[in-house]
């Protein structure tokens, strides 16, 4: 059914139609109003057969999924930010046990300084986790996705983060086809746990592993992964032949037919993107874009293959590794091992700088001129760097450098961006 | 001809010979049909104070429920001598997740025996007194104020033993530690510090609290036995001596906890609704230095200039638990 509706309410109701039996709520921003909609859904009978617990902290968020995931139930939680890291411990944990819990992040910066808005850095921490993730590009496909993702998780019994950027889809009120009851329960059969807690079979779970075994426990996690790179796309066609539209995928490409210039990306970013890759298409220059909707298990192959003819590659990142600059660029270059072309890194849209499609074709122009450096920060402000950096030396004690900055900048929080 | 009361040694404990008791008056270890739920061939240490407790706890919980019982452990001395795998001592359903995770995946489980329709299968939640009152007690406190459905035992042998005797905030005042040396012009764990789980979980206003110890085996059944027949949240905190970690002689862990607990140094109370329904009046009480003299980590208390003021503080401690318990 179309609606209008916000992307956090299209989650909670593709989720709903999951039917989790265990849904654990703590609110952070931007995720809180999908534990919220659950969580009336469930109170009101809407949600049957539905355990609804709000829990004291993130990490006790997902050690309550990971209890009820191992006594055999779908069990389903969301975070953001903070939350991840605070859960990092059980992120670990419950793919270390082959749990297939699916969890949304709500994508937001981590601090300090604190920052309630988008990018990546919170799941990009995550990233070697053993937990599949899925990057959705608009409202529809981050509900789709979480139906795709639980069907996944149970298959290979491995956990699943479906990634959506805060506000930027989590706030924002966009069209979205709500699937019926009949087609997801026909997409998605019952949880039928490969290891469970049952009285009647008793098993222990989660023993002391030593040298002999656990090198072998931990690469059939990647085996695991390995495996999802077949079944993520068979599972996007499945969905495709059932539900009538392209969601989910490995990646997914944009006018990358003949380009010379190809831009990757992550999540919402993509949609401005199209619409810059347009433009210089408009003025004749040869580019186009790949949004890599499957991020773990990364996929080599088919990054390679959209890339290969290209001349340069421009990886477009919404986090940084501090010390070396991108995180995805270095999983594509391995995926361009033996390819000669130009590789770019430009890191934008930090802590929810918005990244604009003047700034994307700015930005594109200069690559297509073969101006761009190998590091880039888009719309960095230089200006406010350099007043900084001069502080810095004129005095020892020259104060919080966040707070020095919020100072020369001014009141900005009308016209962030 | 004048009368008198003859009184027996065990008159008001459940200490007494199971010969003399009715059937169903019996303690579950004495009972054909124990579980043995933490089976023998474990690598608990000798005298091992916590795998006594356990097994008592759990064969109990068993049969109060139709061996009806999954655990959840948190990591700790005994996570890792139960399950060398591909041994494992459990025969129930048992998880180990984290350190300090044990009672919100215990509540994860309960929730998925509610989703289930599994009324009938009780969920028990474990762990020493770091994954108790340290690092764990985010947890506990959240899994307690939801009233989750989750019997709770603290197993509390007053440190972290298995990483190698380092203080938690259950290591009692002037105990020698790895990480509270005896040394310095204060030795050992400082006084004035620590906390009382147990009465943090009476805060909490949960159905049951209990405290029990491994010197009264009877009444530990006795305490699980009851938890088990009441739903909501409840906390069962069980003082269990470690000869290594303490200095004592494997052979003495029950004296040992005895001692604790006829010194007033461990209270043996029960709570309802955050209310003291009963206590266990002390029988023979005992000075604190009988207790403390039993154990190396109390060592540079005595010698040839024993330090009286400390063991006199330490007196102090057990002297208020007296009468804050109401134990004599």
């Amino acid at each position: 059914m179309l609606k209008q509706i916000e992307g956090s309410q299209a989650i909670a109701e593709a989720v709903a139609l999951c039917r989790p039996q265990v849904i654990c709520a703590y609110p952070i921003t931007p995720q809180t109003h999908i534990v919220e909609g659950l969580g009336e859904m469930v109170k009101s009978g809407e949600l049957e057969g539905c355990e609804f617990i709000n829990v004291e902290s993130e990490f006790a968020a997902l050690s309550v999924a990971i209890g009820s995931s191992a006594a055999g139930v779908r069990s389903y939680t969301a975070t953001a930010s903070q939350g991840i890291l605070y859960m990092a411990e059980a992120v670990y944990n419950a793919s270390g046990l082959g749990l297939p819990i699916v969890m949304t992040i709500g994508n937001r910066a981590i601090g300090a300084p604190i920052n309630i808005w988008n990018d990546h850095s919170d799941s990009m921490a995550l990233r070697d986790a053993g937990w599949i993730q899925l990057y959705a590009e608009t409202n529809q496909e981050a509900a789709d996705l979480h139906i795709q993702a639980f069907r996944l998780a149970e298959e290979l019994s491995v956990p699943v983060m479906v990634c959506v950027d805060g506000f930027i889809l989590t706030h924002a009120y966009e069209r979205v086809d709500i699937p019926t009851q009949a087609d997801v329960d026909a997409y998605l059969p019952p949880f039928e746990p490969v290891q469970v807690l049952d009285v009647a079979q008793p098993v222990s779970m989660g023993a002391m592993v030593g040298p002999e075994a656990f090198f072998e426990v931990r690469y059939l996690q990647h085996h695991k992964q390995e495996r999802a790179l077949e079944r993520i796309p068979a599972l996007a066609k499945e969905f495709k032949e059932r539900f009538g539209r392209d969601s989910g995928g490995l990646v997914r490409s944009y006018r990358c037919e003949d380009a010379e210039t190809i831009v990757v990306a992550l999540g919402s970013v993509n949609g401005t993107l199209k619409e810059a890759v347009d433009e210089m298409r408009e003025r004749g220059e040869k580019v186009g874009s790949v949004a890599i909707v499957s991020f773990r298990p990364f996929p080599l192959d088919a990054v390679r293959d959209v890339l290969k003819g290209a001349k340069r590659v421009v990886v477009l990142e919404k986090c940084l590794a501090v010390g070396v600059g991108g995180i995805v660029s270095d999983d594509v270059r391995k995926a361009l091992s033996g390819i000669a072309l130009a590789g770019h890194t430009v890191i934008a849209g930090l802590g929810g700088r918005a990244i604009t499609r003047t700034s994307l074709v700015e930005m594109l122009e200069r690559a297509t001129k073969d101006e761009l450096k190998l590091l880039e920060f888009l719309d960095l402000r230089w200006d406010v760097i350099d007043r900084e950096l001069a502080r810095e030396k004129s005095a020892r004690r020259a104060g919080p450098t966040a707070e020095n900055i919020l100072r020369d900048v001014g009141p900005v929080a009308a016209r962030i961006g | 001809m004048a009368v008198q009361d003859i009184k027996f040694y065990q008159t008001g404990t459940f200490t007494v010979g199971n010969r003399l008791l009715g059937e169903h008056e019996r303690s579950v270890q004495s009972d054909m049909r124990r579980t043995n739920s933490l089976n023998s061939g474990h690598r608990a240490c000798q005298g091992c104070g916590e795998a006594l407790g356990a097994r008592y706890a759990i064969d109990a919980a068993m049969h109060a429920t139709n061996d009806r019982v999954m655990a959840v452990n948190a990591t700790g001395c005994l996570e890792v001598f139960s399950t060398p795998y591909p041994e494992t001592s459990w025969q129930i359903p048992w998880i180990h997740s984290l350190f300090g995770n044990a009672a919100a995946v215990a509540s994860g489980v309960a929730a998925a025996m509610r989703a289930k329709g599994r009324k009938d299968v009780r969920v028990i939640a474990q762990g020493g007194d770091g994954g108790t009152t340290d690092i764990g007690f985010g947890c506990l406190s959240g899994m307690f104020e939801r009233n989750d459905d989750v019997l709770y035992i603290c197993y509390d042998n007053e440190a972290y033993m298995n990483t190698g005797v380092q203080r938690s905030s259950a290591t009692p005042p002037a105990a020698r530690t790895a990480t509270t040396m005896a040394v310095g012009d204060e030795p050992g764990n400082t006084f004035g510090t620590g906390k009382n789980v147990p009465v943090i979980a009476m805060a909490h206003y949960i159905p049951f609290v209990a405290t029990a110890s491994v010197a009264n085996l009877r009444d530990l059944e006795d305490k699980v036995t009851r938890a088990m027949a009441i739903e909501g949240s409840r906390y069962i905190h069980i003082h269990v001596p470690c000869p290594l970690g303490w200095g004592s002689a494997p052979a003495d862990t029950i004296k040992v906890a005895r001692m604790a607990v006829e010194s007033g140094l461990f209270p043996l109370f029960e709570a309802e609704q955050g209310e003291i329904t009963a206590r266990y009046k002390l029988r023979r009480r005992v000075p604190v230095e009988e207790y403390l003299k039993l154990q190396r980590r109390y060592a540079h208390l005595f010698g040839k200039n024993p330090d009286t003021e400390t063991i006199a503080r330490i007196q102090a401690i057990a002297d208020k638990n007296i009468r804050m318990f109401g134990l004599e």
